[in-house]
């Protein structure tokens, strides 16, 4: 005689489950992709259209009797926007220069400059404009909304957006003169 | 009148505990009340490091400003309010509970509850005595021949009886 145990059934994961193990797993790794190309794309390029922002601006440095600015009401304007930071050195190297290339176009209404305080304190950043004289439009770049919408790599950085909104430069790093400024500056002005 | 005394003690002691309330609020602000704020918040400049310890320049910066925020009164809730409304969530070592953030909070332990429930399901079978194999095709084409053998051996030992 001779015995034989019946094969015991293979228990493994269920259907359900697998898929739904499959299923976040490549929704996460989804997620983790989008993340990382987002990181990775670098500052807003010259060609883009700007998307509308609000700059709230330090008592002192309003805008036309405003504390805040959108980039929308300034269409028709050319827009110098400058991130800069107390802390940050080569930014002391260019205030200066930003400030005498301001003080050309101050009277009329074809530029205006816009100075973005970068992960800053209101005491330090009131300091340095101090300090350097400066007098254009200014104010903090609150929860950082502005830098990163830019996808700024760091300070100074400045972007110059033309009368449609549209970007045409971007200045990574300090200007090294007045000159420099203005001739970027004359490149979209009649 | 031993009442009065009582009551009399009860109220010198509190008015001690106020007073050395007051004097440490109005004495300075020690860098350990500074910096046990700093250690939950990040600069975005100098990603990774905790304030506490970073060495540059934004970070000490922000440093005196928790030190003057702690001497004007404000709670350690209120002055992280402040960095994130300014600075953005991202300061927080801690991602605030909303929206695609809780993933942080939910994934890990979902994962590891399952890797330890697979890994159990795993041992267990690895562990389980295993029973005879009802075999491979060729298991039973062996044991087929095998019973033909044994039943012809007895046919014939039968036939010598």
């Amino acid at each position: 005689m001779t015995e034989t145990t019946a094969p015991t059934p293979k228990r493994g994961v269920p259907l359900w489950a697998q898929i739904v193990i499959w299923v976040v797993l490549i929704a996460l790794l989804v997620l983790v992709g989008i993340m990382l190309g987002k990181r990775q794309q670098g500052t807003v390029q010259p060609g883009d259209q700007i998307p509308d922002l609000t700059l709230t601006l330090f008592s002192g440095y309003e805008y036309e009797g405003k504390s805040e600015v959108k980039i929308s009401d300034l269409r028709g304007k050319l827009v110098v926007l400058n991130f800069w930071a107390s802390w940050c050195k080569p930014c002391e190297q260019e205030a200066a220069e930003l400030e005498e290339a301001w003080k050309a176009y101050e009277g009329g209404d074809q530029v205006v400059f816009l100075g973005a305080d970068y992960v800053d304190t209101e005491p330090e950043a009131r300091a340095y404009l101090k300090k350097f004289g400066i007098t254009f439009f200014n104010g903090p770049d609150m929860g950082t909304k502005i830098s990163q919408t830019f996808r700024i790599s760091g300070v100074p950085e400045t972007y110059f957006i033309d009368q449609d909104g549209v970007l045409y430069y971007v200045k990574i790093g300090p200007f090294v003169s007045v000159d420099e400024i203005q001739s970027i500056i004359a490149q979209k002005l009649p | 009148m031993k009442k009065v005394y009582s009551i009399l003690t009860l109220a010198l002691i509190l008015a001690a505990l106020f007073t050395q309330v007051g004097l440490a609020q109005d004495g300075e602000v020690t860098d350990n009340q500074v910096n046990a704020i700093a250690k939950q918040l990040y600069c975005p400049v100098c990603e990774n490091t905790p304030l506490d310890v970073c060495p540059t320049e934004a970070c000490r910066q922000w440093r005196e400003l928790i030190r003057q925020q702690i001497s004007e009164g404000m709670t350690e809730q209120e002055i992280k309010d402040y960095f994130v409304a300014n600075y953005g969530a991202r300061v927080l070592s801690e991602p605030p509970r909303t929206g695609l953030n809780w993933l942080v909070y939910i994934l890990p332990p979902v994962f590891i509850l399952a890797g330890a429930f697979f890994l159990f399901r795993s041992f267990r079978e690895w562990t389980r005595p295993r029973a005879v194999s009802a075999g491979t095709g060729q298991d039973e084409e062996a044991q087929s021949v095998k019973d033909d053998y044994i039943a012809r051996l007895e046919e014939e030992l039968k036939n010598r009886k």
